[in-house]
């Protein structure tokens, strides 16, 4: 029996990714400068023009094209790119891997050291150790996304030192697992990226879990401080915990895409780059719509995460 | 319960921010002792002196530059990546242009930019909350909604869309940059909002028949100010890190107008040539980033212990 609460938040999930899909293709449809014409060049002939508008079905209606679009997107035939010779599926299911091994490595990286940091900074609330992280945290927080990546490349690829691939370029027949090596500067970049927003939901949670009663009690009745922290009041920061990953995870999906520009890294934020550099319609709109649809999911996962620990809630349902 | 507030700071360039406040409604009076303070204390924190400081430098570079610039940034005084010395005090760049110039010009676009950019996402932020949290009804139900949907997708995307479509003029990317941060800003002025509504002086006002509009100018908007102002450094902040990473994609300016964003990717190539074309221009935006969060860092934790005794680290 799944609860009215999921049913709902589906229902939206996909009425978010159906106006995505809706926006996307309007927006790339009003593109001044047709495609075809962009394509052959200034100087071409009227026959020509026709000829490749025809191919590319740009004469049909709108709605046409767009009906065609979304038929095919959900029964697996993405299209083909305006630009290069590979399909969009094709290009698209290369280059989702490696995204994905990208967010999976910098997800392992950041979501234990932002809790463990989270946490010691709570409980050492008020002293100076934890004023420093926060001023730290603060500091990082500020920059974008792809001064941490240059700063990263000067300090380990290129000047300071060289210990690190300067770029991520990726040979696309070797298995990506032996090329860890080149992984090693975007994910830490990306991990950098990411630490300080997690680290201080963890510390605000713990600090309002710390102040009340239970853990009052459970300190009154004499058990140790590491007792406290770690049985009882960790328990009830769970949930925040679940949810300010859920949210981090998120923001790496949008913060990715410069990370891979830093160091053109083959993924599916380069590929939206490239594609909007080189107007590459069908490429960009069905990353686009992907992208709406992790999102939704990693919505929906971290949604319910939280219910399950959330006993409270649960109860309302 | 605690009463925490805690103002998460964000990853300018990205849309990291939650604002939990989580503070009780204080009385009347508190409300006015907020407003009149909190600057003033904001100001007696060190790490607001010390973001003002590193915001005026860099604002100061980079409006001031222009005119200082011994070259033309367009101009071409040198074999590209020469190093430092003899016509190029600090070396040239990828074309052959002087570093130095380019960098001193470059710094306009992404400031003035990011200041429309922000104060129109700030604007639009607080119309919309403003109205979602005075009507709480339907209206209210449905502007969240709307706003959270915006919420879960990256901006990110929908920014280089944009940009691609109707094409990089200064105007669109202001709105670019107002866009991404407006759903952000309506969250926090309805919450905002939500809590002045509950005072007394602003049920009595709406006892005496003044229409909605005047309510929400002359009571609701100035005791929310505290909270806007912080909302306003946060965007900043963020505004000037997307500007610049969206110059840095290819999306800001063209070539050859002089971009800090712009001149970091230009160089990136070079960067064991001259490093000193991509340092200068990352050191910029990296100071001028943190100051701002620093002073927006410091507003806040003015804003939340205007009601309290802060001992402050």
């Amino acid at each position: 029996m799944i609860p009215k609460l999921v049913i709902r938040r589906i229902g939206v999930g996909l009425l978010m990714l159906w106006l995505v899909s809706v926006l996307v293709f309007a927006s790339i449809h009003v593109l001044p400068g047709d495609a075809a014409k962009l394509l052959l060049g200034h100087d071409v002939t009227p026959e020509a023009l026709e000829g490749l508008t025809k191919e590319l079905g740009l004469d049909r209606s709108v709605w046409t094209q767009y009906w065609d679009w979304m038929g095919g997107l959900l029964t697996g035939n993405w299209g083909d790119s305006l630009v290069s010779p590979i399909s969009v599926g094709e290009l698209v299911r290369m280059r989702m891997a490696n995204t994905f091994l990208l967010a999976m490595f910098t997800m392992v990286i950041v979501a234990p050291l932002s809790v463990t940091v989270g946490i010691y900074s709570a409980t050492r609330n008020g002293r100076p150790i934890d004023g420093g992280i926060s001023v730290l945290t603060l500091c990082l927080s500020s920059l974008p996304g792809f001064v941490i990546g240059i700063v990263f490349i000067y300090t380990f690829s290129t000047n300071v030192l060289r210990i690190v691939p300067a770029a991520s370029i990726l040979d696309p027949q070797r298995s990506v697992f032996g090329q860890l090596d080149l992984l090693i500067a975007p994910t830490i970049t990306a991990a950098l990226m990411m630490l300080p927003y997690p680290t201080r939901m963890v510390r605000a949670a713990m600090i309002d879990v710390l102040q009340s009663d239970y853990v009052e009690m459970a300190r009154l009745k004499g058990l140790p401080e590491r007792t406290v922290v770690f049985r009882h009041a960790l328990r009830n920061c769970l949930a925040p915990i679940v949810q300010a990953l859920g949210l981090t995870l998120l923001f790496l999906l949008g913060g990715i895409i410069v990370v891979e520009a830093v160091f053109s890294f083959p993924g599916i934020g380069l590929t939206l780059v490239q594609a909007t550099n080189q107007r590459d319609g069908p490429v960009l709109q069905t990353v686009t719509v992907l992208l709406a649809a992790t999102c939704v999911l990693v919505n929906l996962i971290s949604d319910l995460g939280v219910l399950a620990l959330t006993p409270r809630m649960r109860a309302r349902l | 319960m605690a009463e925490a507030v805690d103002f998460v700071s964000i990853g300018a360039g990205d849309h990291l921010e939650v604002l939990e406040a989580d503070a009780a409604p204080a009385s009347d009076e508190t409300y006015q002792h907020r407003h009149r303070g909190f600057v003033r204390q904001a100001l007696g924190l060190g790490r607001t002196r010390v973001g003002l400081f590193l915001v005026f430098v860099v604002v100061a570079v980079a409006l001031v530059g222009p005119y200082v610039a011994p070259y033309d940034p367009t101009e071409f005084v040198g074999s590209p990546y020469s190093p430092p010395g003899g016509a190029a005090r600090l070396g040239t760049d990828y074309l052959g242009r002087d570093v130095l110039s380019r960098f001193l010009s470059g710094g306009q676009t992404i400031l003035v930019l990011g200041f429309l950019g922000t104060t129109l996402g700030v604007c639009a932020g607080t119309l919309l909350g403003l109205f979602a949290g005075y009507s709480m009804r339907m209206a209210d139900e449905f502007i969240m909604r709307l706003v959270d949907l915006l919420l879960a997708f990256p901006s990110i995307v929908f920014s280089l869309l944009l940009i691609t479509v109707i094409g990089p003029y200064d105007w669109v990317i202001v709105l670019v940059v107002g866009l991404s941060f407006m759903p952000y800003t309506a969250r926090v002025v309805r919450a905002s909002t939500i809590q002045v509504r509950e005072s007394d002086f602003v049920k009595y006002v709406e006892a005496t028949g003044t229409p909605t509009r005047k309510i929400l100018v002359s009571e609701i908007l100035p005791n929310i100010s505290a909270s806007l102002t912080v909302e306003f450094g946060l965007r900043l902040t963020q505004s000037v890190g997307l500007i610049a990473g969206l110059a840095y994609l290819g999306l800001g300016v063209s070539p050859p107008t002089p971009d800090w964003g712009l001149m970091i990717q230009e160089n990136q190539i070079g960067l064991t040539s001259v490093p000193l074309a991509v340092l200068l221009p990352v050191t910029a935006i990296a100071l001028i980033t943190i100051g701002a969060n620093l002073v927006t860092d410091g507003l806040g934790q003015a804003a939340a212990g205007a009601d309290r005794s802060v001992a402050d680290t």
